[in-house]
């Protein structure tokens, strides 16, 4: 390709803390908190809805070593979001620290702080509670304008207008549209009207949600917490304590995986509650059970689409209505919903002539969604692309021609996706890569294999975009250390992505030093520059140009200083990576001078902070093509191979690009096949635990195979987009496509189980 | 998770047994289900010391310790040897390596699980349980019986000659089975046995006769069917009992095809 | 109660209570490679060598290890560090969290089957859960390594087991 003359960018290095990370070091929070400290544990409600009439709390804390009980009449009174997100947040102030209103089963409420994990858990057996139980709001099709509302409280607050409205448990509501889509509709040969329905699976990180908290030595509330997002974290902790964010540090350590659920403060107010009561250092970890029923899971959705095309497989219009279970609290349900539309739609821009996208998202008492990877497009891609397999299907069309025939391409405008242009999109060329690699002349046609067992292929197309466009905001620090190696401070969380690794591999570009020459650090509220986190496919792209802005102004400054050295104007001398050198008289300084330079009676700082932020969102474009063999007697699904190509601009380390894709992909099998969210009739959770909410393990998800379709993004650093959530939006449409050719019989509920496979019927057509 | 007053690693099984009279006495195998319990134990009673953790295999049997891993009979070349790789299939997709060689396979049998994998392959072989009072007794009769204080020390499996066949189903690979099913043919005819129904395994015996031509493609699908009928399903959350019986159907059949393509006895 | 037990070649001993599991005690002696991913057995973070043989220590009672030899991946950093590269260059490590078992379980399939397949690799690995990574990188650095071992062509056994 033209962009390979890069040194550092575009190699697979391997991540900065690869071997600390394999060898065990001790780099999590519970591995370097180990000092004295309380214990924190929640008492949770067994009441999907209730009204706590009493909180008996003396028993309990007579047990030795308990430190303190709080209820909802201990904590402040103003209501906040835990939502990540720039503020003014979308999501609404929905919360309290404790609530005397419990929402769902696992709302907490009361916090015990105890010596001991022991003392701690014998004294929330002690604790009586007596509650007024409420009926509940269990289904989201009859939450909107339901009789029984979720949050009747009065001082609910939504920061934005986002069609919200607690007395009607609406979360958010809203429709857009571009031309008349029900006259194109009516105007067309074959109009399919299908609605798909998703569930609210669990990130399911290895590491659980955990926060440490303590007094620093200047008497401010340090927060040592596994997250994604520490500058809204301490703003979050700022509202929901009523103190100054001048008194709060937040910082990350090495984090065991995220993939969005550490994209809300699930567990952070709790400690830092109890710290600030008591002075002590407080840690919090949450069991596996506790994340699977109090974390943050995606939103379940149903997605009705009414798709419209002609006979020679032209798709001119959409209709695309979202319902969207928010579950108890708001967190992120205005704005995950959006992607369901606007992150599916666009991908049929060719010959779209109108659409429409409507949603509302609702409060249940269910547990609260939350950020998921995909974030509402994986869901959106799933219905869209199984309509379009379906109208392939129907018109006996091969599905990866017709979608030839109507993908968005490059240079076109999508008006779906607020009318960006698709400046850099070689989602063409991933589907003839990944058509010629995955042989789909030879695997698309169903094969009889004998007892039972066919095998048959599948394919679906993916978008994502990279950051939010006109609000993210990526910062980096870059400076000089006088053996002429640099610092790289950064906002954004590395969570296992490797993106303290890509943006130090920027930086040794731009910089023309090696990657051992970076170090790089963050995150931390005190000494990082601000950065809204990492999330939404934004650190790439943004964080990534903001260290491209940050090392061009620093090689200014590097140069202006060497020109005072060299007694010349800046503009005389040249960076030449080790040194700084004046052609004309062919002197030099080496970096390491000009680093003593620096300190020494000096007036000027090597040190460069640069903030970025984009008016787009580049998507990145992916296809993904999928063999499988069906027993059609037991229903099970054995997953042969996974191929994927994928368009992600120019992948800056394409070994954990690969990987990214690979993980991405799993995840997406996972839900597709096995991973399933349910409830009994009361609300309550079943399945809180890996015994029943069974992930995929290496024996579940078949040969993978990906490759890159390289484009240039002009507005991205080095050409690059992103990649980490797109990855996970083709799994469902390919495998619920492979086994309608297996079985003819489309599965528009996930997870689609072999109990499901083995007992349906081909719809009569 | 389970409250543990007391650990002792018992010297020898007369003061397991002893210890284990109280009420808040348990033996404990591998823990691994144990421990998920949230209830308090007296005394915790350890048989690790007792020399029961081998597999021996002589002239006219396999003597399997209580203590034996689940790894230890996927890994024993005798008994895969006699029963055809059945017992490695039997216990493979058990979670992991690590669980298998933690979990014993008197916890297993002791506990008479409804899901056990090692329980419904073992019913199909010639099996029998020494309990330390209660002598040696017929594994299938075993099954049967309420828990009570005795100690499980060792199971036998008599060699008597046969072929074995081991099929599960499995929503996950490293999950609970939704279904077992073994099937045996040994000279006193053929055994088919089914677990996780979910209930405890079930031996069903060719009460009919359908077999009695030998296994052809209608045999088969005739004596499926018939178990279809005959075995009591009931639903969890891996399956309902529709899927159940359709799936003992199935397995039956194709368990029934692979044991008649097996032309070599032991 | 006493315990004593060898932990990583060194004699430990400690008063402990009788329900204490092994994973809290390994942690409570400095080694923190230990992790915690799940209550029930499932995920294999806890991974550690019993008298060389790996087993979940979140599930097994610390007093069940008296008299035992107990390795850690702090004990085993040359043997892990052997193929832990090939890995690391496939960038399969990820967030991290899960390596320390699957590292664990990969030094004992690599002392049972010194050249496995990949099935066999599969199979042996299959109770080490990980959500990054999609697995196959992991696949990937083990049969690099194993391919790096073939080119060198030296015979000799990496690590010599705990003492």
């Amino acid at each position: 390709m033209e962009h390979n003359t890069y040194r550092e960018v575009g190699k697979p290095v391997r991540k900065k803390d690869a071997m600390q990370l394999l060898l065990g070091k001790p780099v999590y929070m519970d591995d370097i908190t180990q000092g004295p400290a309380l214990v924190v544990k929640l008492l949770r409600s067994p009441h999907a809805n209730a009204l706590v009439r009493e909180v008996k709390t003396a028993a309990a804390l007579k047990v030795p070593g308990v430190e303190a009980v709080y209820t909802w009449e201990d904590v402040p009174k103003t209501r906040f979001t835990i939502a990540g997100q720039t503020y003014p947040e979308p999501s609404p102030y929905d919360r309290l620290i404790l609530d005397r209103h419990v929402r769902f089963v696992g709302d907490p409420v009361a916090i015990i702080a105890a010596e001991t994990e022991k003392a701690a858990l014998r004294a929330m057996k002690l604790i009586k509670v007596t509650y007024e139980v409420l009926e509940p709001v269990l289904d989201f099709r009859s939450a909107k304008d339901n009789p029984i509302l979720v949050h009747p409280e009065e001082d609910w607050y939504p920061p934005c207008p986002v069609g919200g409205d607690s007395r009607r448990n609406l979360v958010a509501s809203d429709v857009n549209a571009d031309g008349d889509v029900e006259a194109v509709l009516a105007d067309c040969e074959i109009v399919l009207d299908r609605t798909y329905h998703t569930k609210a699976f669990s990130q399911a990180m290895m590491e659980t949600f955990r926060t440490y908290t303590e007094l620093d030595r200047y008497g401010r509330l340090h927060v040592i917490s596994s997250t994604q997002i520490v500058f809204h974290c301490r703003r979050i902790l700022s509202q929901a304590l009523g103190i100054p964010k001048s008194r709060i540090r937040v910082e990350k350590p090495r984090i065991g995986g995220g993939f969005g659920a550490k994209q809300t403060a699930v567990c952070e107010v709790y400690p830092a509650f109890v710290t600030m009561k008591t002075g002590k250092p407080a840690k919090l970890i949450y069991t596996r059970e506790e994340s699977q029923i109090a974390g943050s899971p995606r939103h379940e959705m149903e997605i009705h689409v009414r798709l419209g095309a002609d006979r020679d497989g032209r798709i001119r219009g959409i209709d695309l209505y979202t319902l969207s279970n928010s579950g108890a609290y708001g967190e992120h349900g205005p704005t995950t919903v959006g992607l369901s539309g606007h992150k599916s739609i666009p991908l049929y821009t060719g010959n779209l002539e109108a659409f429409r996208f409507g949603y509302d998202v609702v409060y249940t008492n269910l547990q609260a969604a939350g950020a998921y990877r995909g974030y509402g497009a994986t869901q959106g891609i799933y219905a869209l692309e199984t309509t379009v397999n379906e109208l392939a299907e129907q018109l006996g069309m091969d599905p990866t021609a017709i979608r030839d025939k109507n993908m968005v391409k490059e240079g076109m405008k999508m008006p779906a996706y607020y009318n960006e242009p698709a400046n850099a999109c070689a989602l063409d060329r991933c589907m003839e890569h990944c058509r010629q690699m995955f042989h789909w002349e030879e695997k698309y046609p169903v094969r009889d294999m004998g007892n039972g067992k066919v095998r048959a292929a599948g394919v679906a197309m993916a978008m994502q975009g990279s950051c939010i466009s006109n609000v993210d905001v990526g910062s980096a620090t870059i400076k000089l250390t006088e053996d002429g190696s640099y610092n790289l401070i950064i906002g954004a969380a590395d969570m296992g992505t490797g993106c303290d690794t890509i943006l130090a591999q920027m930086a040794a570009e731009c910089m023309d030093c090696s990657v051992e020459d970076v170090a790089v650090f963050g995150a931390d509220t005190d000494a990082s520059p601000y950065d809204s986190g990492s999330y939404a496919s934004s650190t790439t792209y943004i964080t990534g140009k903001a260290v491209e802005r940050a090392c061009a102004e620093l090689k200014t400054q590097i140069c202006a200083i060497a020109a005072g050295m060299l007694d010349c104007e800046p503009t005389e001398v040249v960076f030449e990576g080790k040194q700084v050198r004046r052609p004309d008289t062919g002197e030099a300084v080496s970096l390491e001078q000009i680093g003593y330079k620096t300190q020494a009676a000096s007036t000027q700082a090597a040190e460069a902070t640069v903030s970025h932020s984009s008016p787009i969102s580049p998507p990145p474009f992916m296809v993904g093509m999928v063999e499988i063999e069906l027993d059609k007697e037991t229903g099970l699904v054995t997953v042969l191979d996974y191929m994927a190509v994928v368009d992600c601009g120019l992948p800056i380390n394409p070994a954990l690009a690969r990987i990214q894709t690979e993980g991405g992909i799993v995840q997406g099998i996972g839900h597709t096949l096995m991973e399933d969210v349910r409830y009994d009739h009361n609300g309550r959770p079943i399945g809180s635990s890996f015994i029943q909410y069974k992930l995929p393990t290496r024996l579940d998800m078949g040969r993978l195979h990906v490759e890159f379709e390289h484009s240039f993004e002009p507005t991205g650093p080095f050409g690059a987009k992103s990649i980490g959530e797109i990855v996970i939006n083709t799994p469902a449409p390919a495998l619920t496509h492979a086994i309608y050719r297996a079985t003819g019989v489309w599965h528009r509920e996930l997870p689609i189980t072999p109990e499901k496979i083995a007992l349906s019927r081909p719809e009569p057509s | 998770m389970m409250n543990i007053q007391n650990y002792v690693q018992a010297e020898s099984l007369e003061e397991a047994y002893q210890l284990n009279q109280k009420r808040s006495g348990r033996i404990i195998g591998g823990m691994l289900w144990m421990k998920m319990a949230r209830n308090t134990v007296g005394t915790a009673i350890d048989l690790c010391r007792l020399g029961l953790d081998t597999i021996e295999e002589t002239e006219d049997e396999f003597s399997i310790g209580a203590m034996a891993a689940l790894r230890q009979l996927e890994q024993h070349p005798g008994l895969n040897a006699w029963t055809k790789g059945a017992a490695a299939r039997a216990v493979q997709d058990i979670v992991g390596v690590q669980f298998r060689n933690m979990a014993t396979v008197g916890g297993s049998v002791w506990g008479r699980f409804g899901f056990s994998d090692v329980l419904t392959f073992l019913l199909s072989l010639d099996t029998y349980v020494e309990l330390y009072r209660g002598g040696l007794l017929p594994l299938e009769e075993f099954a049967s019986l309420k828990k009570d204080n005795d100690i499980l020390v060792r199971i036998h499996i008599r060699k008597k000659p046969g072929a074995f066949v081991y099929q599960a189903m499995r929503n996950q690979r490293t999950d609970f089975p939704v279904l077992t099913c073994a099937l045996s043919r040994m000279e006193d005819g053929y055994r088919t046995v089914i677990g996780a129904r979910p209930g405890r395994a079930l031996v069903l015996r060719d009460e009919t006769n359908l077999l009695a031509g030998g296994i052809t493609e209608e045999s088969a699908e005739a004596f499926a069917s018939w178990a279809a009928e005959r075995i009591p399903v009931g639903s969890n959350l891996r399956g309902s009992a529709a899927y159940r019986t359709q799936l003992v159907r199935v397995l039956v059949k194709r368990g029934l095809l692979e044991l008649g393509g097996k032309e070599t006895w032991n | 109660m006493e315990l004593k037990l060898t932990l990583n070649g060194r004699t430990v001993t400690d008063h402990i209570e009788p329900g204490l599991l092994l994973i809290d005690f390994l942690r409570s002696h400095g080694c923190f490679s230990v992790k915690r991913g799940c209550e029930t057995s499932n995920c294999g973070l806890c991974t550690v060598l019993m008298d060389g043989r790996p087993v979940l220590s979140c599930s097994m009672l610390a007093a069940r290890a008296a008299g035992h030899s107990i390795m850690t991946l702090e004990g085993l950093q040359e043997e892990a560090a052997d193929f832990a590269g090939f890995i690391a260059d496939q960038g399969a490590d990820q967030c991290g969290f899960c390596n320390p078992g699957f590292v664990m379980n990969t030094i004992a399939l690599l002392r049972e089957i010194p050249d496995p397949t990949d099935d066999e690799i599969r199979a042996f690995l299959a109770g080490n859960l990980c959500r990054c990574s999609g697995y196959d990188g992991q696949l990937r650095g083990i049969r690099r390594y194993l391919d790096s071992k073939k080119a060198d062509a030296s015979p000799e056994k990496g690590g010599s087991h705990g003492a």
